[in-house]
């Protein structure tokens, strides 16, 4: 099997801006920075460190999952009972950085880095979608 | 303040209890019996998950003789659409929120 149906992406966003990747990179990687734009965090840019991202509304708990610096971050996002990956990829181009952030289901390579998974998420959600097709 | 999501993500993330629900929802109404017989544990159990479904409004039942026939309720299911558009304007937000920050901070 080549693609990579297995894999559910909740949520896609994907946005040009005119800032290098460096920049960029502190802004997603630095607590201080993180705080300002997303939530409260314990964040560190090591691999396996779990982190907490809190606000007012509850936590999300978190555990990294690849760090290359100025190109990409991948963390788990488990908030609501969810396990998520959230991973963000810094493209560089003419006029800055594009910019990706994937909000996805585990694929089966995620799942086995990440211990202690429930798993079966993104069957599920595959499944779901045949469901939700169906009904109006 | 638990959100209609939260609960049912909480039910369905038992993956015995999600299994019960998947195959309510591909194969239509089944009875506790045919359910055991599929799931690999007790039946009490697959009552005991039956019962946690339809607390979350994510299965029926409807007593026919001396069964219980038990069936999908796909309606249930559109809180976890709203919740997809939900985080996709979560992250809308921050991405607005991230490229402020961006043009704030020093090279």
């Amino acid at each position: 099997m080549t693609n990579t149906e297995t894999e559910t992406r909740f949520v896609v966003m994907e946005r040009e801006v005119p800032f290098p990747p460096e920049k960029i990179w502190r802004a997603l990687t630095q607590p201080h920075l993180i705080e300002e734009w997303l939530m409260k965090n314990d964040f560190k840019p090591e691999v396996h460190h779990r982190f907490k991202l809190s606000a007012d509304w509850g936590a999300v708990d978190c555990r990294v999952l690849a760090v290359e610096p100025n190109k990409t971050l991948s963390y788990t996002w488990a908030a609501f009972g969810l396990e998520s990956v959230v991973t963000w990829t810094l493209l560089p181009t003419d006029k800055g950085t594009q910019l990706r952030m994937e909000q996805s289901g585990f694929r089966p390579d995620q799942q086995q880095a990440y211990h202690g998974a429930k798993g079966g998420w993104q069957r599920f959600f595959a499944a779901l979608e045949q469901v939700l097709a169906r009904i109006e | 303040m638990p959100q209609p999501h939260d609960i049912l993500f909480r039910t369905l993330a038992d993956p015995t209890r999600r299994a019960i629900f998947e195959r309510l929802c591909r194969d239509g109404d089944q009875t506790v019996g045919v359910l055991t017989a599929q799931s690999g544990v007790s039946q009490p159990a697959v009552s005991k998950h039956l019962g946690v479904l339809k607390q979350a409004g994510l299965v029926r039942d409807r007593p026919e003789g001396r069964q219980t026939h038990y069936s999908a309720q796909l309606g249930a299911l559109a809180a976890l659409n709203d919740w997809t558009s939900q985080m996709a304007g979560f992250w809308q937000s921050r991405f607005d929120q991230l490229q402020d920050l961006l043009k704030r901070m020093d090279q």
